[in-house]
């Protein structure tokens, strides 16, 4: 018998929920509740990994990690990795969507007047591919953090960023103005283990399907 | 000083020379102990023959000193369904061939791909379909077998199944196409949502379930029971392929895949990839390519493989480390 199957296990805003799942799917996850500094965890039949959301899709391509679960958005921004996507898991529900300052048509004058829409993002290939398929030019401005700062101090017409509940968008007066695509967890896996252990991965996404449905 | 060379190539140096030989002469001996006679074609073309054979351009295109467009090969398929066309047109066939070449493709920055890389495979042109499937899978086993891979294993699935299904079902050509990108990159939610506005529950049902059917001999009397002539007909294929392969000593375990899609489009028929539990990557992999040698004006049936050589020698590597362990 090989090694036991490794999941790449996404902390952050997805982590909490991704642990409940997997209880639900019969996968040992206490471990990983308490208040341990370690990354990873051995349960019966399973490898655990924890990681930034982002990182997963990076492990699973290089085949560190057979399958993992990380938000749709990740895939989008990373989708020049190719991994398997078996499964949507249904929680971590957002929106990828295009905001501008509450009240003001900064975007439409910046279009009509220089042709362009600056907008500030830290998913530049998302915001790319939209403006791109919707037909309009853009000035692309990649961010690392709190990207709502850009467009009050002047750094950008609007942004383009996932939202939730939309709280913060509002805290920070600004709206929706398009929505662009919709958000979930999903299960990846690597293209190699995908097919050399083709019942284990298979059975994981059986006991998974399940566990989001009940 | 440091006089820097471009990202995604490299130089090598004695010790991992010396690895990288043996490695390559191991494979090259395989071959040509299967009767595939090494050829070198140039690794630069004119663009329009490399075109010819496939339908998007290459990375690398230049001008030559009478302003004639020439470009880098991506793969050594097409240089070789050149060479046959124009120096074995009268040859009678079977024609068999393996080469050892350097090959270019774009890369993405920061991912360890190689722009540059060395490819060792065969093509086997102008054989019967089945058989000449059966042979040359027979030589990719012992290449693998050379190169001490025991744990690699080879998926073997049917490249026309999936398009033929999709028209069978009714889909026009624009629905397929986009159906088929979600399939070859496995998009399985997706493919979902692609098959639920086209078809009905059932049939989404069945598309999917079959884009995951992969294992042994079993899943081809699986797959044999869903109604529709373009599985039936697969099916067939790949048990002619079972049954040949079945009936030499040892048998053999290669897992079926209904859901391989390979992604160079120039393929027809079956289609197989190398897998190795070692390296998170496909270590190659190849099939049958009728359609290919029609462009270059010869009515042969074609079937090839090329296996990343670097990949191979990260495997091989790896694998001897295991039996260092085990011992």
């Amino acid at each position: 018998m090989s090694e036991p199957l490794t999941l790449a296990v996404p902390r952050g805003a997805l982590f909490g929920e991704t642990l409940d799942v997997l209880d639900a799917a019969g996968v040992d996850t206490s471990e990983l509740r308490g208040d341990s500094r370690s990354l990873i965890f051995e349960t019966e039949g399973m490898t655990l990994v924890t990681m930034r959301p982002s990182d997963v899709p990076t492990y699973v391509e290089a085949g560190a990690a057979d399958v993992g679960i990380t938000g749709k958005d990740v895939l989008l921004e990373q989708n020049d990795r190719p991994v398997y996507e078996l499964l949507d898991l249904g929680y971590g529900r957002c929106r990828m969507v295009l905001a501008g300052r509450t009240g003001s048509d900064q975007l439409g004058d910046s279009e009509r007047s220089l042709g362009v829409m600056r907008i500030a993002t830290k998913y530049p290939r998302i915001a790319e591919s939209h403006f791109e398929s919707t037909g309009r030019q853009i000035e692309l401005i990649e961010v690392k953090g709190s990207v709502e700062l850009a467009p009050l101090v002047g750094l950008g017409d609007g942004i383009v960023d996932l939202v939730a509940t939309g709280r913060t968008l509002e805290e920070n007066e600004l709206e929706v103005r398009e929505e662009i695509v919709e958000c979930s967890a999903r299960l990846v896996a690597n293209r190699v283990a995908h097919k050399l252990r083709a019942a284990e991965i298979d059975e994981l996404t059986e006991r998974l399907r399940q566990a989001v449905q009940a | 000083m440091i006089h820097p060379i471009p990202p995604g190539t490299r130089d090598v140096l004695p010790e991992e020379m010396r690895e990288l030989r043996t490695l390559i002469a191991d494979l090259v001996l395989a071959f040509e102990g299967k009767g595939y006679g090494q050829v070198a074609t140039p690794a630069l073309e004119y663009d329009e023959v490399l075109t010819r054979g496939r339908g998007d351009r290459g990375a690398y295109r230049l001008f030559d000193e009478s302003g004639e467009l020439l470009a880098l090969r991506s793969e050594m398929t097409v240089p070789i369904a050149r060479l046959v066309a124009t120096r074995y047109r009268d040859a009678e066939p079977p024609l068999r061939f393996c080469y050892v070449a350097a090959a270019y493709r774009p890369v993405s920055p920061q991912r360890g791909e190689l722009r540059e890389f060395l490819q060792a495979g065969v093509e086997l042109i102008g054989a019967a379909a089945a058989p000449g499937t059966v042979e040359v899978i027979e030589v990719l086993e012992l290449a693998l077998d050379a190169a001490g891979l025991d744990r690699a294993v080879i998926g073997l699935g049917d490249a026309d199944m999936f398009p033929d299904l999709l028209a069978e079902l009714g889909l026009d050509e624009e629905a397929r196409d986009s159906v088929l990108v979600r399939l070859a990159a496995h998009d399985l939610v997706g493919l979902e949502t692609e098959l639920a506005a086209v078809l009905d529950d059932k049939r989404v049902e069945t598309c999917l379930a079959l884009s995951q059917l992969r294992g042994g001999a079993d899943v081809l009397d699986r797959a044999g029971e869903i109604p529709f002539d373009a599985v039936r007909s697969a099916v067939g294929r790949l048990r002619d392929v079972n049954d040949a392969l079945s009936a030499r000593p040892g048998g053999h375990r290669i897992p079926f895949d209904f859901g391989l899609m390979r992604s160079l489009d120039y393929y027809n028929g079956a289609v197989f990839e190398v897998y190795d539990p070692a390296v998170g990557r496909v270590l190659g992999g190849g099939g049958r390519y009728d359609g290919l040698m029609k462009k270059f004006g010869l009515d042969h049936s074609a079937t090839g493989f090329a296996l990343y050589v670097e990949r191979v020698e990260v495997a091989r590597v790896e694998e001897r480390r295991r039996g260092g362990e085990g011992r």
